[in-house]
């Protein structure tokens, strides 16, 4: 049984009638003690009453992030390589029908952007592209992994969805994760906001994250993209999904990321609007369900908000990213969305210190997952 | 100090030791933090995760400030999913000249990060026939604390309860079983919150505890790693000064004196 089709099985109107019930709140601060939580626990904690002991949750949520994570934050940076795409997808920036300066970078653009990265000091890096196999497919990864390898300990992908076998090159090649946001759960909006191209295959993409453990990568990223629906309906899918895929592949983490869109396009045919209180709610719920999982929190965030979650729940965060392809060393495309916190990665770790936190920026071993089978 | 007059010596692969409190470097709010406790731990084995250390860099974050010739280092495999990955970490570390000791870390699942007993027994095989010392992290399994001990590893490192839930000892018979049998010494790793847990298992007759994240998440650092160093060293001289109510038979004055 695949993922679309253990969703297909899910009682919707059960758990969003969980989701919205009336919960006190005693009964609330039981499940935030409890040490282990049931999924119907986590949906109480997405709940409207859950809005009461938000404060009662953030506690709790110091704790486990402290206990699981200690006092560390990892680092990464984003770096795209393309900015083709055959999608029409209403919110973004890569949208086909959108007039901008495409770019696929070659590998010597791409040696050029990593050496920048390297030199600043990041050690973990995220692949991007959109969805345009011609030019950046499957075989265009490989090559872009392989460079890659020579610099950074761990590599993450957030590209397309695909199949577990053409997955598996990109495994072999050298990548460790797997960023693949459904963007939406709730079919209805899924279709009104993809309005052409593959990416309009809802069940192909539901699909991937499982494909890409079966092919070997030891990471998964899941997310909806804040603000194209309800965010406490796509937040249970998100949970369902988290852990379905843990049961599954027992050995596999699973992080969640929360992006938000905070320039809401024209073009969407609705706006739902996320607050920092629902959004806080949001990553304080995950932290307690899934108390071993990273929580990312991009620069599409403020730094202030940023800073704000940090020792609180999230455990990883980008720094200093641009979201065009060829951006750190030169600007000759447009971005995807534009960042919101660009302080340099030096500020960033001066306010970790502050912080009592520790910046990590190494965290993986390249002799991890048969590469390199020498020392090198 | 009575505590102080404790010179009694511990040795692990023919180095010596003359404290039995070993240390973590993780999850520490900065480096500066991890070294003021280290010191104040007495520690003189801490352990460090190949994963996070970046070997070809000089100025390495952690290395950089662990003095080496105040700390014996012990690399770890954590991260490492099976076998193989284990022996290849242990095979770089000892490539770029850290170390020959390798603190054997197998552990699959990220969960709760519990040692795979079947993978570690094999691990540890292939690196004992290599010429490395291997400390290896376990289950409180009695049996595979024996087949290790077997093969040769330098000790044994089984879990009191899951690594970072600071629960103490929780599968305490099946640890006084591994203690009563082996002819290694028995560190007690992971799980110890408290220092009266680290006290609590030397007196079961561990010959050293190993302490990481409740020391390193500790609201004042230095202070628990003192305070851990005073219990490991308190339930060591418990144990050897022979507990009343686990010594009682062994000690009290024979009923049978009578009978020659």
């Amino acid at each position: 049984m695949s993922f679309f089709d253990f969703f297909s099985s899910l009682d919707q109107k059960e758990i969003v009638d969980r989701v919205y019930a009336k919960y006190d709140q005693t009964y609330l601060l039981t499940l935030i003690n409890k040490e282990s939580l049931h999924y119907y626990d986590f949906l109480a904690l997405l709940s409207p009453s859950a809005e009461s002991v938000l404060n009662e949750m953030a506690i709790k949520s110091q704790f486990i992030t402290k206990k699981f994570f200690g006092n560390t934050m990892l680092l990464y940076v984003p770096l795209y390589l393309s900015n083709e795409c055959s999608n029409a997808c209403l919110y973004c920036g890569f949208n086909k029908n959108a007039n901008i300066i495409r770019r696929t970078l070659s590998l010597k653009e791409i040696e050029q952007e990593i050496l920048f990265l390297k030199e600043k000091g990041f050690d973990h890096i995220l692949l991007l592209t959109g969805e345009y196999p011609s030019v950046a497919g499957i075989d265009y990864l490989e090559e872009a992994i392989s460079l890659t390898k020579k610099y950074f300990s761990s590599i993450s992908l957030e590209v397309f969805p695909s199949t577990e076998a053409k997955y598996k090159q990109l495994v072999d090649a050298g990548a460790t994760g797997l960023t693949l946001y459904q963007e939406t759960y709730h079919l209805p909006t899924y279709k009104l906001v993809h309005l052409s191209g593959p990416k309009t295959n809802f069940a192909f993409r539901l699909n991937a994250p499982e494909e890409a453990l079966a092919a070997g990568f030891r990471k998964v990223g899941l997310g909806a993209l804040l603000g194209l629906t309800d965010w406490r309906f796509d937040s249970a899918f998100v949970g369902s999904h988290a852990k379905y895929l843990m049961n599954k592949f027992w050995k596999s983490d699973v992080s969640i990321s929360f992006p938000r869109l905070r320039h809401t396009p024209s073009s969407l045919p609705l706006i739902f609007t996320v607050s920092d209180k629902n959004l806080v709610q949001m990553i304080l719920a995950f932290r307690l369900f899934l108390p071993s999982s990273a929580l990312t929190l991009s620069t599409r965030e403020s730094a202030e908000l940023r800073d704000n979650l940090m020792g609180l729940c999230i455990t990883q965060m980008s720094a200093e990213s641009k979201t065009n392809p060829g951006g750190y060393t030169s600007n000759l495309s447009t971005e995807q969305f534009s960042t919101d916190d660009n302080r340099s990665l030096k500020k960033i770790i001066s306010c970790l210190n502050k912080k009592g936190l520790d910046p990590i920026l190494k965290d993986w071993s390249n002799h991890f997952q048969g590469f390199n089978q020498e020392p090198a | 100090m009575f505590a102080m007059k404790n010179t009694e010596i511990l040795t692990i692969a023919g180095k010596e030791f003359h404290s039995r409190l070993f240390t973590g470097t993780g999850k520490f709010a900065s480096p500066k933090l991890m070294k003021d406790a280290l010191t104040a731990s007495g520690t003189e084995m801490v352990t460090v995760a190949l994963r996070r250390v970046d070997l070809k860099n000089p100025e390495d974050h952690i290395l950089n400030h662990l003095d080496r010739t105040l700390f014996h280092l012990l690399p770890n495999t954590s991260g490492a999913a099976n076998a193989e990955e284990a022996v290849r970490l242990a095979r770089l570390s000892l490539a770029s000249s850290l170390s020959n000791w390798i603190k054997l870390e197998v552990t699959p699942e990220p969960r709760y990060l519990l040692p795979d007993g079947e993978e570690t027994l094999k691990a540890a095989k292939i690196l004992i026939k290599e010429g490395f010392i291997v400390l290896p992290y376990i289950q409180a399994d009695p049996l595979l604390a024996r087949k290790l001990e077997d093969i040769g590893t330098a000790t044994v490192m089984p879990l009191a309860s899951p690594i970072g839930s600071n629960k103490g000892i929780k599968n305490i018979d099946l640890i006084k079983i591994i203690i009563e049998q082996a002819n290694i010494p028995v560190v007690i790793d992971a799980g110890l919150g408290k220092p009266s847990d680290a006290a609590y298992a030397m007196e079961l007759g561990a010959d050293a505890v190993l302490v990481n994240t409740a020391i390193a998440t500790a609201s004042n650092p230095k202070n628990m790693g003192e305070a851990f160093k005073l219990a490991t060293i308190a339930g060591r001289i418990a144990y050897l000064s022979g507990l009343s109510n686990t010594s009682d038979i062994a000690n009290a004055s024979s009923p049978l004196d009578w009978l020659s």
